[in-house]
């Protein structure tokens, strides 16, 4: 009744062609956009933001990345934690080496190397596919992580082999280190994802994400069509990159304010994954979904025994919501094997008709 | 039909989580303490009995005492799972509820918590853990190492080493191992290691064992069969330890050369290996074992009483069960201080900070709280965080830990001024660290 697009003619191609061509959907997206930008920052508490807003923004711009690179350009990696340490690290080096470049400029620039780094571990993407493709990228993971462990000159041979984040300022607020404040550093966090995003967005939509979805689809017939791969998959993998590479400089300087190798390990590189499956192959919306359901969801479930005022030992709580978290994506694997989007896309679609289903 | 389903149950527990009461109101007349535990994870087999001693006597204070200075205490449990990032998760959301102190039991954590203190105007205890330049309370007035840090514990294994061969200069030319977990906590005492063995002229052979491979340690002791090591000496923690003892074993290394810190020195680390871990050693800072009052007191009040969580009465004890009811001493004692220092009842975390820093365990307070002969006696000052340099070395002998040697000391000689260093590299490296603003008291 209230979704639905019934009177809203198009008269160019334009607006044909917009990312949302229905009004209710670019009314909702605004007043998400201002969920996130007023009200979030203004009511939420230092609790909410810390460990629930700002990870969340971080694993979804990892998402983005990651589903770049499966969802649109159909290559398995599993190295995305390890992009995301090569963007961390090359952060912390950048900002320790060059001190008065502001951090949101070593924080774009981090990516580069992510994006370097992903482009030589996705050189075999060429010869190999699926499984034994992932495989590929599994030895960028563990080859990564050894250097984060095992080279000191990356974490500037401090003795606790972390990285510890410096405090940085911008027009005299404090971005990074234990100064900032929680609503600052999840202000920073949103921009940077909600532009990166819109980039992703057009990316996909233009012949850049065409020919990575046609080499998805079927390699052989898009070579045919005139779609070179080995410089397509290479761009996918530097983008991809890119995008982890930044997540994981924004994870280290605006979430976490120090980390270790064990941030970037083969977990991390699942948890993304899980991400995408959970959100949805192929769907920016969806990587927020997924995000969302993975990071959100556990905490809210470990808060929640104490919100009810049933008290309830710590271990328990734990091991309940992995149990729960754990039936909850294989319900919604069931439901929908196409992830959150999908369901959000049926969902759209019966709105639509609601209330005289045809 | 089905989507229609899911959705209504979805917003039905949405709407059921939002009116739900924003958890109990914390009673104004209360203390509160949160304690960051590992009850789950590769490192439950640690974290399980010091999260037992750590909140078995607090609990203990309130069934005996009605509390500190009449004041009950809130104990309230974070699960880590020894995992930094859900560590400081556990940080931000009891950091609001008027937390008085933290004990991360991870150095991970603690390194993460170290630079949030001084702003949020919270302590950190890392009892013998942590970074170990935290000593220096010049520099850091906000963390807490009491009785002594890693590099204590370094210098104390090669002093222990030193006897055992007939004086430090019988160690020229000879191999020490050093097996450590790959993350902060095991590589903390490398520095020192690298400069005792350039004084000392031994050979120091490092076998970094990763986390994630804790369980797997062949390639490693492999190594050290080859390298054949006149002593190891292993920084271990979880799941590390009982295998390291078990591999140790396998390849015949003499138990009694191989030393543990004092967190690889778990019943449930020797244990496992059967007979073969006979004569495995490690450094401790606290007593073994039920027979001290305060034990006694926890067994009456709370064990007894059905308030614990340990599995078994025998468990209480045990040592890592001891250290956790060593640190909570140490949680307790500082509060006390401050209420006896402020005058007031409800203390504030500035207040707990100014406790930590002038407490002082005396044999007459030792003996007051019921816990002579427990720990030795130290004293912390504004100067010195970690004043109780002093270790036993203790031998498994199959069923428990007996004692092998007298206390002895550090060298804290070579040590004070390393972790002096130390400190001032870390101001170094964080050109932007506050200094120290808190007077001395």
């Amino acid at each position: 009744m209230l979704y639905r697009e019934t009177g809203q003619f198009k008269t160019s191609y334009a607006a044909d062609q917009a990312v949302f061509p229905i009004r209710q959907d670019r009314i909702g997206l605004a007043l998400i956009l201002l969920v996130a930008f007023l009200l979030v920052p203004v009511f939420g508490s230092s609790f909410f933001l810390n460990t629930m807003m700002i990870p969340f923004l971080v694993f979804s711009l990892a998402t983005i990345g990651l589903n770049l690179l499966l969802g649109y350009a159909g290559q398995l990696s599993l190295g995305t934690g390890a992009f995301m340490g090569v963007g961390a690290y090359a952060c912390y080096k950048l900002a320790t080496i060059f001190p008065d470049i502001n951090i949101l400029v070593h924080t774009l620039l981090s990516g580069l190397f992510a994006a370097g780094i992903g482009v030589l571990f996705g050189l075999p993407s060429l010869r190999i596919k699926g499984f034994y493709l992932a495989v590929a990228t599994l030895a960028a993971q563990f080859f990564l992580d050894w250097c984060f462990n095992r080279l000191p000159w990356l974490y500037n041979y401090n003795p606790s082999g972390a990285i510890e984040v410096p405090t940085r300022m911008l027009f005299g607020v404090a971005l990074t280190g234990p100064n900032a404040t929680p609503v600052t550093r999840y202000l920073v966090l949103l921009t940077l994802v909600v532009v990166m995003t819109w980039i992703a967005s057009n990316l996909v939509r233009g012949w850049i994400g065409r020919s990575w979805m046609m080499i998805r689809d079927m390699d052989i017939a898009a070579e045919l069509i005139g779609v070179r791969p080995l410089p397509t998959k290479l761009l996918a993998f530097a983008v991809s990159s890119y995008y982890c590479g930044v997540a994981g400089a924004l994870m280290v300087f605006f979430w976490l304010g120090a980390a270790e190798p064990p941030s970037f390990s083969i977990n991390t590189s699942f948890q993304v994954l899980f991400m995408v499956i959970i959100g949805g192959l192929g769907s920016l919306a969806g990587s927020f979904m997924g995000a969302a359901f993975i990071w959100i969801l556990p905490v809210l479930l470990r808060a929640l025994p104490e919100m009810l005022g049933v008290t309830i030992a710590a271990a328990t709580v734990e091991h309940v919501s992995l149990i729960v978290i754990g039936a909850l994506i294989i319900v919604v694997l069931i439901v929908e094997p196409h992830g959150c989007a999908r369901l959000w896309q049926t969902a759209k679609q019966k709105l639509r008709t609601w209330p005289f289903p045809y | 039909m089905r989507l229609h389903r899911l959705l209504a149950g979805g917003t039905v527990a949405l709407a059921l989580a939002l009116a739900a009461p924003t958890g109990p109101a914390l009673a104004e007349d209360t203390l509160y303490v949160p304690l960051l535990t590992y009850r789950t994870g590769p490192f439950a087999g640690s974290g399980i009995p010091i999260a037992d001693g750590m909140r078995d006597y607090l609990v203990m204070l309130n069934e005996r005492d009605g509390g500190i200075g009449g004041v009950k205490l809130v104990i309230e449990e974070c699960e880590t799972g020894y995992d930094a990032q859900k560590g400081v998760e556990c940080y931000e959301s009891t950091k609001g509820k008027g937390a008085l102190i933290y004990n991360p039991y991870s150095t991970a954590i603690t390194l993460q918590l170290i630079p949030k203190a001084p702003v949020d105007k919270i302590p950190i205890l890392s009892m013998a853990y942590g970074l170990s330049a935290t000593a220096v309370g010049e520099v850091f007035p906000w963390a807490f190492n009491p009785p002594l840090t890693y590099w204590d514990g370094a210098s104390a294994v090669l002093a222990y080493i030193a006897e055992q061969e007939g004086g430090l200069d019988q160690l020229s030319g000879k191999k020490i191992g050093f097996i450590y977990l790959d993350a902060g906590y095991g590589r903390e005492p490398i520095p020192l290691l690298e400069q005792m063995a350039e004084r000392y002229g031994f050979q120091l052979l490092k076998y970094p064992v990763p986390g994630d491979q804790m369980q797997n340690q062949s390639s490693q002791w492999l190594n050290v069969r080859r390298d054949n090591p006149a002593y190891m000496v292993m920084w271990g923690w979880g799941a590390m330890n009982p295998t390291a003892v078990k591999e140790a074993a396998k390849i015949r290394f003499p138990m009694e050369r191989f030393i543990g810190v004092w967190w690889s020195g778990g019943e449930d680390d020797a244990r496992p290996a059967g007979a073969d871990a006979v004569g495995y050693k490690t450094m401790n800072i606290n007593a073994v074992g039920q027979d001290y009052p305060v034990i006694q007191d926890i067994l009456t009040h709370v064990v007894d009483k059905g308030l614990s969580k340990v599995s078994d009465r025998s468990r209480v004890g045990e040592n890592l069960y001891n250290r956790g009811v060593m640190n909570s001493v140490l949680i307790a004692e500082a509060i006390a201080t401050a209420q006896r220092a402020t005058g007031k009842k409800l203390v504030t975390a500035e207040d707990v900070r100014l406790g930590l820093e002038t407490m002082s365990f005396t044999e007459e307070r030792m003996a007051e709280l019921g816990v002579t002969g427990f720990f030795q006696p130290f004293q912390v000052s504004c100067k010195n965080h970690a004043p109780g340099n002093r270790v036993y070395i203790q031998q498994w002998d199959g069923k428990t830990w007996q004692p092998a040697s007298d206390w002895f000391e550090s060298d804290r000689e070579v040590v004070w001024p390393l972790l002096e260093k130390a400190a001032a590299d870390y101001v170094a490296q964080n050109p932007d660290w506050p200094k120290r603003a808190e007077p001395c008291a």
